[in-house]
């Protein structure tokens, strides 16, 4: 039992990094044109990953959200835009998975995924609420068995690439705004208006562009769970994770060509210490931090999982939120770091110790939910939650 | 007044809830109709102030705040505990 289950884990590693490979070698292309990571996502279907979250009952390879994480660690470090693809693909995969009870559309649509490798976007970015995505400002209607849908998107990454969007609305329309609900749409059942370009610093390869959303589809899609539990239990936890898993990524590759260049100095120079090593040593050391911070958050979660009341725990929220503060801050000290090592050779694009892509990728990782808003809202918290002091809890 | 007649009280006052609280029942679903996470947080400041209590850490949980019923059983088991105490 366990050697099989350690197998599988070997597995998806060796499966990632294959499609990791693919990927690397288009980043530079997808982060230049701004446009969908074909290659890297081909691969990353080839190498049948997208429905490994699936429990095995669906068609799926029932991987833990750590086996998930390790999987957008290393597709981190090859393509940015590969590996948030992926990682948004996962949140969706596990709300679906973790939420939809014993609905018979949502199962058989889990298998299809795993059959067909399929690809599922977000919207819940809305005009008017930004990153807020607790709120909605558009309802859902329900005629019959029909629910219909029009949400004004800001932002829709990889809309125009995937074959299915999980959308949250309100419940219906005198519903309060937090009272929310979120339903799969498949691709043949919506239409998206083009309304704003992405055209960004990094992360460019996303394609977030912004859509109006407008849907049909039978009303069994919509997922049985109000949206706040999957929220609060789920997808807020698995968002911060994921995203944290790609992002220790990003500063991973650059500390790895930071290394190089420290590396390279040293040969050039025998019984003399480059200048950057020091600084190395520093980036080493953040580095470390953020594996111990995304990999402690993973612990945690996998510990709680089930548990829907400690998974809605003021204690997991704020413990949540901190991982995704402190990643998204100390990956750019680390690039920064980084850069100041490689100097030139790093600030030049196309050389093998070019940092640009990494440092732009990077600096979305504070706005994707505003970190301004989640320290608004842990501290809303540390009103009332008492502090566990412990060290290992 | 009832404990649950008081926990109405503060949750008109302090749930800035879109409805008027008087439209709810007991076992209506607060979040449901609107009660928002910064909102349950006031909430449960002001009913620390008014039981002279504090939640312990097992009970901040989105379970505790989901009705004034289940806000009522929350507070009246603190209560018995601290008596007990
Ligand atoms: C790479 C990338 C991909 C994305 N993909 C998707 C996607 O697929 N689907 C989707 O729905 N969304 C997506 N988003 C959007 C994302 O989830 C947030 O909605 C968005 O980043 C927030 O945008 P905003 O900064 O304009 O809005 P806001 O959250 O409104 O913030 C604007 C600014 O106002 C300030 N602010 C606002 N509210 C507060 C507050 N309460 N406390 C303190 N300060 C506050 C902050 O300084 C903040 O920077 C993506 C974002 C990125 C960067």
């Amino acid at each position: 039992m366990n050697i099989a289950s350690k197998a599988d884990a070997i597995g998806l590693g060796e499966r990632a990094r294959r499609a990791a490979r693919v990927a690397g070698e288009f980043a530079d292309a997808v982060d230049r044109e701004g446009r969908f990571p074909r290659e890297g996502m081909e691969a990353v279907a080839a190498e049948r990953l997208m429905g490994i979250q699936v429990p095995a009952v669906h068609g799926g390879e029932g991987a833990t959200i750590s086996e998930v994480a390790e999987v957008c660690a290393i597709l981190g470090q090859a393509c940015a835009a590969t590996a948030m693809t992926y990682a948004m693909h996962q949140i969706q995969v596990a709300s679906i998975a973790g939420f939809s009870g014993g609905s018979a559309w949502h199962a058989g649509f889990l298998k299809r995924l795993c059959d067909e490798q399929l690809l599922i976007a977000s919207a819940t970015s809305e005009a008017g609420i930004g990153g807020n995505l607790r709120n909605s400002v558009c309802a859902i209607e329900t005629i019959g068995d029909t629910v219909r849908l029009e949400k004004d998107a800001t932002v829709i990454s990889y809309g125009a690439n995937a074959d299915a969007i999980l959308v949250t609305s309100r419940a219906h329309a005198d519903a309060a705004p937090s009272d929310q609900v979120s339903t799969l749409f498949l691709k043949d059942q919506y239409t998206l208006e083009h309304t704003r370009d992405w055209d960004t610093l990094g992360m460019r390869g996303t394609c977030s562009d912004g859509y109006v959303f407008r849907g049909e589809a039978p009303k069994e899609q919509v997922l049985p769970a109000p949206f706040a539990e999957i929220a609060a239990e789920s997808m807020l936890a698995v968002s911060h994770l994921l995203w944290g898993a790609l992002w220790y990524g990003i500063a991973a590759d650059a500390v790895a060509r930071a290394q190089g260049f420290v590396r390279a100095a040293a040969k050039r120079s025998p019984g003399t210490t480059p200048p950057g090593a020091l600084r190395l040593a520093e980036a080493s050391s953040l580095l470390q931090q953020v594996k111990g911070n995304v990999v402690a958050g993973l612990r945690q979660f996998e510990a709680a999982k089930g548990d829907a009341d400690r998974l809605s725990a003021m204690s997991f929220a704020v413990a949540m939120n901190n991982v995704k503060v402190g990643v998204s801050q100390t990956i750019l000290t680390i690039i920064n770091h980084c850069l100041l090592i490689n100097g030139i050779m790093g600030y030049k694009n196309g050389t093998p110790f070019s940092l640009g892509r990494h440092l732009r990728d990077a600096h979305s990782a504070q706005l994707m939910i505003s970190n301004d808003r989640i320290l608004g809202n842990t501290s809303t918290m540390l009103l009332v939650h008492k502090q566990d002091t412990s060290l290992i809890g | 007044m009832t404990t649950a007649e008081i926990i109405r009280d503060l949750v008109g006052k302090h749930g800035k809830l879109p409805v008027d609280v008087a439209t709810l029942g007991d076992d209506s679903d607060l979040y449901t109709a609107g009660l928002s996470s910064f909102a349950s947080v006031q909430l449960m400041l002001a009913l620390e102030e008014q039981f002279d209590i504090e939640f312990p850490e097992t009970m901040l949980k989105r379970a505790t705040f989901a009705s004034i019923r289940a806000i009522a059983d929350a507070v009246d088991s603190i209560v018995r505990d601290q008596a007990a105490a």
